[in-house]
C-alpha cells in the first residue's frame, strides 16, 4: 500500500478478505509431524547401522525392501514438512512482494528437486542399474 | 524483510535524569519511555526517583506520583485503577501488563516502563490501538441470529453460559496481542489473540446462529493460522485468561468441519 493512501481502519483489516483456506496447511503440518516421529527414529537407526560398513553392505541394506520403503516414506514426509515449515517462515519474515513470491516459488522447486533426487537414489540402490 | 532495528529517528536514547525527592529515604528508580511527536527528538528514557513513603504500591501509583509531583507532561492512559478498564496496559519490567494491578514490589532493581511493543506511539506511554480495535470489530462481537428475536430474552442453559467463562472477562487491554511476535510481523493480516478470543467467544455462544459465517471469516492462513502456539498471549494476560486455548479451539473447529 502507498504510504499516502488514506483508508479507514476497518477497510485495512478487511483487506482482500478471507482466503477460505489454511486448515489444509495446518492439518498437513500435524499429519507430517505425527508420521515423522517413528519415521525419523527409523531413519536414524538405519543410518547408524551403516556406520563402518563397506560399500557393498551399504547398498545391500539400503536396497532391501523394508529399509528402502521406510527411507522413501521418510524422504517424502520430511521434504513435505520442510516445505510447509519454510513457507510459514517466509510468510512471517519476508515482506517485499517480489522477494516473497520468488522465495515461495523457490521453496516449492527446491523441495521437489530434493525429494526427487533422494527418491531416485534410493530406487537406484533398490533396483540397481 | 522484517525490521530488526528501529529506524534512525526511532532509536531510543538516554533522557533526562530528574532530581531526587529531597529528604526521601525510601525511594525507587523508574526508567520511563518518553516521546513527544511535536519536539522532533528521538524517543528517550527518563529517570525518575519516586518517594515510596509518599506513594501507593502499584506501578500506576508511581506514574501518577511522577505526573503530580515531578513532570506533569508525562503522558499515559488510565481510568479505573483496578484492572477492569484495560487503559493502563504497558510494558513494565519487560512484560506487558496493567500498571494499576502490577505491584512494584515484585520487580527487582529499577522499574522500566515502556509503551506496549510494536504499536505506533501517540506520545510517551500511549500507543495507537486503532488497528487493534478495527480487528476486534472485524470479528463482529455481537449476537447474530436468523430466528426472529423472542419477546423477552434469548435463553441459554447454565452449561452453555459456563462455556463463556474465561472468555467474556477480556477487557481488550491489548497486552496479549502486542506480546505476540506473529502479531508484530503481520499486524495488518493476523488478527491477534485478543480479537481471536472474542471471535471464539461468539462462535461457541449457544444463542448465536452465525457460527459458520464467523468461521468462514477466520479461515485464512493469516487471520487465524498465523498463530504457532508460542503462548506469549496467555502468559501476558493480566486477567489470567487463555487466548492461546481459544485459538486452538478455533483451529479444532476448522478441522472438525473439513477433515473429521
Amino acid at each position: 500500500m502507498k504510504s499516502t493512501s488514506i483508508r479507514t481502519p476497518i477497510g485495512k483489516v478487511r483487506g482482500l478478505g478471507s482466503a477460505k483456506s489454511g486448515t489444509e496447511h495446518w492439518w498437513e503440518m500435524r499429519l507430517t509431524s505425527i508420521a515423522l516421529l517413528p519415521l525419523t527414529l527409523a531413519a536414524i537407526v538405519i543410518v547408524i547401522s551403516l556406520i563402518g560398513r563397506n560399500h557393498a553392505a551399504v547398498v545391500q541394506i539400503l536396497g532391501s525392501p523394508l529399509v528402502a520403503i521406510t527411507m522413501l516414506l521418510w524422504v517424502y514426509t520430511v521434504t513435505l514438512h520442510m516445505r510447509l515449515g519454510l513457507q510459514s517462515v517466509i510468510e512471517d519474515y519476508i515482506h517485499g512482494k517480489a522477494m516473497k513470491t520468488g522465495l515461495l516459488i523457490g521453496n516449492t522447486f527446491l523441495t521437489i528437486v530434493l525429494w526427487l533426487a533422494c527418491t531416485y537414489a534410493i530406487l537406484k540402490l533398490s533396483f540397481g542399474v | 524483510m522484517v525490521e530488526f532495528t528501529l529506524p534512525k529517528n526511532s532509536r531510543v536514547t538516554d533522557g533526562k535524569v530528574w532530581p531526587k525527592p529531597e529528604g526521601a529515604t525510601n525511594t525507587r528508580e523508574f526508567r520511563v519511555y518518553r516521546w513527544n511527536p511535536d519536539d522532533g527528538k528521538n524517543p528517550h528514557i527518563d529517570t525518575f526517583t519516586v518517594d515510596l513513603d509518599d506513594c501507593g504500591p502499584m506501578v500506576l501509583d508511581a506514574l501518577l506520583w511522577i505526573k503530580n509531583k515531578v513532570d506533569p507532561t508525562l503522558t499515559f492512559r488510565r481510568s479505573c485503577r483496578e484492572g477492569i478498564c484495560g487503559s493502563c496496559a504497558m510494558n513494565i519490567d519487560g512484560v506487558n501488563t496493567l500498571a494499576c494491578t502490577k505491584d512494584m514490589g515484585e520487580i527487582k532493581g529499577s522499574v522500566k516502563v515502556l509503551p506496549l511493543p510494536h504499536q505506533p506511539v501517540a506520545k510517551d506511554l500511549v500507543p495507537d490501538l486503532t488497528n487493534f480495535f478495527a480487528q476486534h470489530a472485524l470479528v463482529q462481537p455481537w449476537l447474530q441470529t436468523v430466528t426472529p428475536a423472542p419477546e423477552k430474552e434469548w435463553i441459554q442453559s447454565k452449561d452453555d453460559r459456563e462455556m463463556l467463562d474465561g472468555l467474556y472477562e477480556c477487557i481488550l487491554c491489548a497486552c496479549c496481542s502486542t506480546s505476540c511476535p506473529e502479531y508484530w510481523w503481520n499486524p495488518d493480516r493476523y488478527l491477534g489473540p485478543a480479537a481471536l478470543l472474542h471471535a471464539y467467544r461468539w462462535v461457541i455462544d449457544s444463542r448465536d446462529e452465525g457460527t459458520g459465517e464467523r468461521l468462514d471469516q477466520l479461515e485464512d492462513p493469516f487471520r487465524l493460522f498465523r498463530c504457532v502456539t508460542i503462548m506469549n498471549c496467555s502468559k501476558a494476560c493480566p486477567k489470567g485468561l487463555n487466548p492461546a486455548k481459544a485459538i486452538a479451539e478455533l483451529k479444532k473447529l476448522m478441522v472438525e468441519r473439513q477433515k473429521t
